[in-house]
């Protein structure tokens, strides 16, 4: 094995990979489990998560989408295919291109969610900052929405980043 | 009317109809 520049690309590839799963896994870890769950809790146990779990899994989640979007974007400029894919092959006409292109521009679209949706809404929802019991409700719906959003989204995110490498 | 997004399942049938729709533009594109 040389530690050449594709083995690089290959490590900037698996550092983008682990970030995504940590990524993707809590995002379907909020979707799957506590959104549904959250409505069954006796209200004197909820604080476990609203106070604790939560918010942790919030600092996780929020970095890995950061730390997913930097190697993905270091990924792509050390494949030479940034600059096809941030206009899905509409230039090269190359099916890899518009596949990861399309993947990228999905991902983008959940990293801002998560940073510019998400994580000040769920701030609010969950008491980590001043507000009414109206504005908490109302933030937590609109975080739970994006939430969905995001994970609705993820299907063919992944899709397209996978079939980028191994279909086209 | 009630959001689709709302529910788990709706939401995932839906991923899964984005899914097929981004096959084919893929494909329309890499002709």
């Amino acid at each position: 094995m040389d530690f050449d520049y594709n083995w690089f690309t290959f490590l900037v590839r698996w550092l983008h990979v682990l970030s995504g799963v940590m990524w993707i896994g809590l995002l379907w870890y909020f979707n799957f489990v506590q959104i549904p769950t959250m409505p069954k809790i006796p209200d004197e146990h909820k604080p476990g998560v609203t106070k604790h779990i939560a918010p942790q899994a919030l600092f996780w989640f929020r970095w890995a989408a950061m730390s997913t979007l930097g190697w993905g974007i270091l990924l792509a400029l050390m494949n030479n295919y940034f600059s096809d894919s941030i206009i899905i092959g509409l230039g090269s006409g190359v099916a890899k291109h518009a596949a990861i292109g399309l993947g990228m521009w999905l991902g983008t679209i959940m990293w801002f969610n998560v940073w510019f949706v998400i994580w000040p809404n769920q701030k609010i929802a969950l008491g980590l900052v001043e507000a009414s019991a109206d504005e908490k409700k109302k933030a937590g719906r609109t975080a739970m929405l994006f939430s969905r959003f995001n994970t609705m989204s993820s299907i063919p995110m992944l899709y397209a980043m996978v079939a980028a490498q191994n279909v086209y | 009317m009630k959001n689709p997004l709302e529910s788990l399942p709706s939401t995932i049938v839906m991923g899964l109809i984005l899914t097929v729709i981004l096959v084919l533009v893929v494909e329309a594109i890499g002709k």
